[in-house]
């Protein structure tokens, strides 16, 4: 009787299709691929995981991309939550035309700042490092992290920072000790967005890098475009990059929504 | 909330400030300079508004801006009511809501270039599943693949379209639901039950209750995508490389081939702020009619 489940499932088909067909070309060998269509690989091969597990170009991609991203989740966070707690509790001169300046950032389009970008950390010495990808996408990860985070601080009653005052905390023991623990899904659902936008862009973390730190995603369409054809390597980095965020959804799921709604993303 | 003045907490923004403007002041600064100076072997010189009048008057610039808000409101007409339908039939709790949400957001979370490359490889003509099964239809209904093949993204605009905003659909149409979802979750069985006494149909449900709530996440929805999509570059830019022709490029890979590509700074430096100026304006009057709407 009630068929509410089709929409959903339809949705969720079309949504794997593509990414079960990145799969099925990952195990498939190169002449096979090229070979003709076929719904399931008819010999079925680990080596261009083999080769991606082997092969430093590959793995490095990995490292690089997973140390940006864990650089730039661990700046962003820190950064932003004495920010968002300035924004949700005080109110300053230039309060709220400081917290709209944040945001534009977050809609500049990456293409525009591709090549001061490339200048700026040319000048400062820190071209093709991973530092200068993380500081990089602090540009918009900042402003989102503020945002999320002041969105969850102003949830939580003025009443209880008060209170701990009169009990005598100073500040940084009180921000530590009580206020973070409060606030520990939003900064959980903050890390969360972090992680994401840096793991999926890839115009500033290409331009600014050229060899040692090279992003794993940028690795792929570079020797996809070098060394000829090769599909299968292709689709099973493809598969690889998609795995880091499937982990990281699962261990969010139960926030994300809320997340979404109370950080006002 | 009433906050208390304390101009102290200047302190507590500092860093935040300090990261930021490195990243947009410097850059952005660098950019106003190259839009009003030309440059002449390394020597440059003020040449006031020139490159603005260049690019605004500029067919190909023009035509990249067509071709951008065609392809905005495309993907906007289609996945906000898509995403609020495939939010309104999700089941609301229970271990299926959370597999829902899992492989919902699974999309997101795939760098950009990973989407380009899987659908590049998924819309094939010969030996992707998408292309392979479009053109298996087309034969079915009488198309002689002896005059190559119907739907070929890599030569056929029309082709080429229909991929780029299947695949946007694709890729963000989850993030529309998890926004209307999260604003439905927070509707109280009450309502509902109200709801069912007095007799109210589908639509009087869904008018009255379901989307006054989920109205303020949905224009954050309408805010995110509209950025965003008019940022779009790596996706098709990996997918179709803006072709076939120039058929899909949109303004920030046209705005990357001038000023990476070609060296062409003046010219990019100006389409940059042009750019940035309508993304924000557009934010702004969105963001700011809006909220006066909610505040009545």
């Amino acid at each position: 009787m009630n068929k509410r489940w089709i929409v959903p499932t339809l949705y969720i088909i079309f949504l794997m299709l593509p990414i079960y067909w990145l799969l099925n070309m990952s195990f498939k060998t190169t002449n096979e691929i090229l070979g003709g269509f076929s719904l399931f690989p008819a010999e079925f091969t680990v080596e261009s995981y083999v080769k991606i597990f082997t092969d430093p170009t590959w793995y490095s991609g990995y490292i690089n991309s997973i140390i940006y991203v864990m650089i730039n989740m661990v700046i962003s966070v820190a950064v932003a939550l004495p920010a968002a707690y300035a924004f949700s509790r005080y109110r300053f001169l230039g309060d709220k035309h400081l917290f709209f300046w944040l945001l534009t950032n977050r809609m500049a389009p990456p293409a525009v700042f591709a090549l001061p970008f490339l200048q700026l950390y040319s000048t400062m010495g820190l071209l093709d490092t991973t530092l200068a990808v993380a500081l990089a996408h602090c540009l918009f990860n900042i402003p989102l992290a503020v945002w999320i985070l002041e969105g969850f601080m102003s949830g939580v009653p003025k009443e209880i920072d008060e209170t701990a005052y009169i009990d005598g905390y100073s500040f940084p023991k009180f921000f530590v000790k009580i206020f973070m623990p409060l606030i520990a899904s939003g900064i959980g659902v903050t890390a969360f967005f972090c992680f994401m936008f840096s793991w999926v862009e890839m115009l500033l973390a290409k331009t600014l890098t050229t060899v040692s730190a090279k992003p794993i995603a940028a690795v792929m369409t570079k020797t996809a475009s070098t060394s000829g054809y090769e599909l299968g390597l292709l689709a099973a980095a493809g598969v690889l990059t998609i795995i880091p965020g499937a982990i990281v959804i699962y261990f969010v799921r139960n926030y994300i929504a809320k997340g979404f709604a109370m950080g006002r993303v | 909330m009433n906050k208390t003045l304390n101009h102290r907490a200047w302190w507590m923004v500092l860093p935040v400030l300090i990261l930021v403007a490195m990243n947009a002041v410097i850059p952005l600064m660098t950019v106003v300079n190259f839009s009003v100076q030309e440059e002449f072997y390394g020597e440059f010189s003020f040449i006031g508004m020139q490159w603005f009048a260049d690019t605004l008057t500029n067919e190909r610039f023009q035509n990249a801006l067509i071709r951008q808000l065609a392809f905005t409101f495309t993907i906007l007409l289609i996945e906000i009511p898509l995403g609020v339908f495939i939010a309104l039939k999700m089941p609301r709790s229970g271990r299926w809501a959370s597999v829902c949400l899992v492989l919902m957001a699974l999309p997101l979370l795939i760098p950009w270039n990973v989407v380009g490359a899987m659908w590049n490889i998924y819309a094939l003509p010969d030996i992707g599943f998408m292309g392979y099964m479009i053109n298996a239809g087309a034969g079915f209904f009488g198309h002689d693949p002896a005059n190559g093949p119907w739907f070929d993204y890599t030569q056929e605009p029309v082709a080429a379209w229909f991929t780029v905003i299947l695949m946007d659909v694709w890729h963000w149409t989850s993030l529309v639901v998890l926004l209307a979802y999260a604003g439905l979750q927070s509707i109280d069985n009450a309502y509902y039950q109200a709801a069912r006494i007095d007799g109210a149909s589908r639509w009087s449900v869904f008018r009255y209750i379901q989307l006054p709530k989920m109205k303020h996440t949905l224009t954050i929805a309408v805010l995110l995508r509209f950025m965003d999509s008019f940022m779009i570059y790596t996706e098709p830019s990996v997918l179709t490389g803006g072709g076939p022709g120039n058929s899909t490029t949109f303004l920030s890979i046209d705005l990357v081939k001038i000023a990476l590509g070609q060296q062409d700074l003046g010219n990019a430096a100006a389409m940059s702020i042009i750019y940035f100026l309508m993304i924000l304006l557009v934010s702004w009057l969105f963001y700011t009619l809006t909220m006066q709407g909610e505040k009545k």
